[in-house]
């Protein structure tokens, strides 16, 4: 019984993280630019990462409790595997970010630009600095 | 010294969650505890200048507590929101994007790295570029409310909410 | 009730979907930015496919594997967004 409530939390979850990885390249596709892409590719890999994983580990779990206790090496490295992935995930997005900006790509449909005079005044102190 | 044990025992435990099921003392074999034990001791004495520069705020448990009640509680709720938000954007192509620059007041590496990272997670937000003086971050908006930006530089409350409280009571 | 390991292989086919999905905006991408988000994306998505593997196959090899891609992964990342940022390594 307990079982198989397992199971349909089972899918339910794979459901979900497959949803928002599909979402993912839709997004890639349909945004107008490199800013609102990393939006849709970060956000919602890291999120349907999370819900794939757990679907992982809670079945590594149900195997160990039923008397598997090599399954429990399969939970603790997809946990961490789970770790890696939202650690290296964002900082990867802002390394992005920040070197479309600084490699003159300007947001699409921008309201305000704050970081805009910035980049000018930044620019200028490393030409003095090479002088 | 302090700096050299604190970061041979955190090799350790990696060590011994990466080897799990290795044989029948608990859930190791006697010789991959060996092993790790000599292993993290090297490692320690390598990296002991690396990992922990000037304190030890981090070795304090409590704030540990505090930092896992904040990833599953406000951190996770607010990431849900953003993935819904985002496929709502997808669906409909609705946007009014804008970099904006907000002031969080935050002092350590530690906290403004953790603060950028929940921001690039959470709704309509992604952390662009960092002023490395005063700690200020540029942020893209994917959804710029006009109420915010009558004051400059924004108010956080508007972008990432009570982070930053949260986050300087784990870091500082 | 089916069997839950296969329904892992028919998760990877949907990630598949999705690759393929992100490899048409690397291919039309208009600048170079658009095609680092592109790779960038697909390899969390290889990362999340070969942990489905490896419960299918029931093997932990795979994880393993998928630990080190995910690290590499994000320092290769790093190096191509400090290069088209024009700075000196």
């Amino acid at each position: 019984m307990l079982s198989e409530i397992v199971d349909i939390i089972v899918y339910i979850l794979l459901a979900i993280g497959v949803f928002f990885n599909l979402l993912a390249g839709v997004g890639l596709l349909r945004f107008p630019d490199v800013y609102t892409r990393l939006h849709a590719g970060t956000k919602c890999t890291t999120f349907g990462s999370i819900f794939i994983c757990g679907s992982v580990v809670l079945l590594g779990l149900k195997y160990w409790i039923q008397g598997n206790p090599e399954y429990s090496t399969l939970s603790i490295h997809t946990a961490g595997a789970l770790i890696a992935i939202l650690l290296t995930n964002p900082t990867g997005a802002h390394a992005i970010a920040r070197a479309a900006h600084r490699s003159g790509v300007a947001p699409v449909r921008a309201i305000v630009d704050d970081l805009k005079n910035k980049t000018v005044e930044k620019s200028a102190k490393k030409k003095e600095v090479k002088k | 010294m302090l700096a050299f044990v604190v970061t041979t025992i955190l090799c350790f435990i990696t060590y011994l969650l990466l080897t799990t099921g290795s044989g029948t003392l608990g859930l190791w074999s006697l010789e991959e505890i060996l092993f790790g034990a000599i292993l993290s001791l090297i490692v320690g004495f390598l990296a002991r200048t690396i990992l922990i520069k000037d304190n030890f705020r981090m070795a304090n448990p409590v704030r540990w507590v505090i930092f896992i009640v904040y990833v599953i509680g406000p951190f996770f709720v607010s990431m849900a929101k953003a993935n819904i938000d985002v496929a709502y954007r997808v669906i409909t192509g609705r946007i009014n994007p804008g970099i904006v620059k907000i002031s969080p007041d935050l002092k350590t590496d530690l906290g403004i790295t953790m603060l950028a990272n929940s921001i690039t997670l959470t709704p309509g937000t992604l952390s662009v570029d960092i002023d490395e003086d005063k700690n200020d971050l540029y942020i893209h908006w994917i959804n710029v409310k006009k109420k915010a930006l009558e004051k400059k530089p924004v108010d956080y409350k508007y972008v990432c909410g009570t982070f930053p409280n949260w986050i300087r009571r784990i870091a500082e | 009730m089916i069997e839950i390991e296969p329904t892992y292989l028919i998760v990877i086919g949907f990630l598949l979907l999705s690759i393929i999905i992100c490899i048409i905006r690397v291919v039309k991408g208009p600048t170079a930015p658009d095609r680092v988000v592109g790779l960038d994306t697909i390899n969390t998505i290889i990362i999340v496919g070969m942990i489905a593997f490896g419960i299918a196959e029931k093997s932990v090899i795979y994880i393993d594997v998928a630990i080190v891609y995910a690290l590499l992964s994000f320092i290769s990342t790093l190096f191509i967004a400090k290069y088209l940022e024009g700075g000196e390594f």
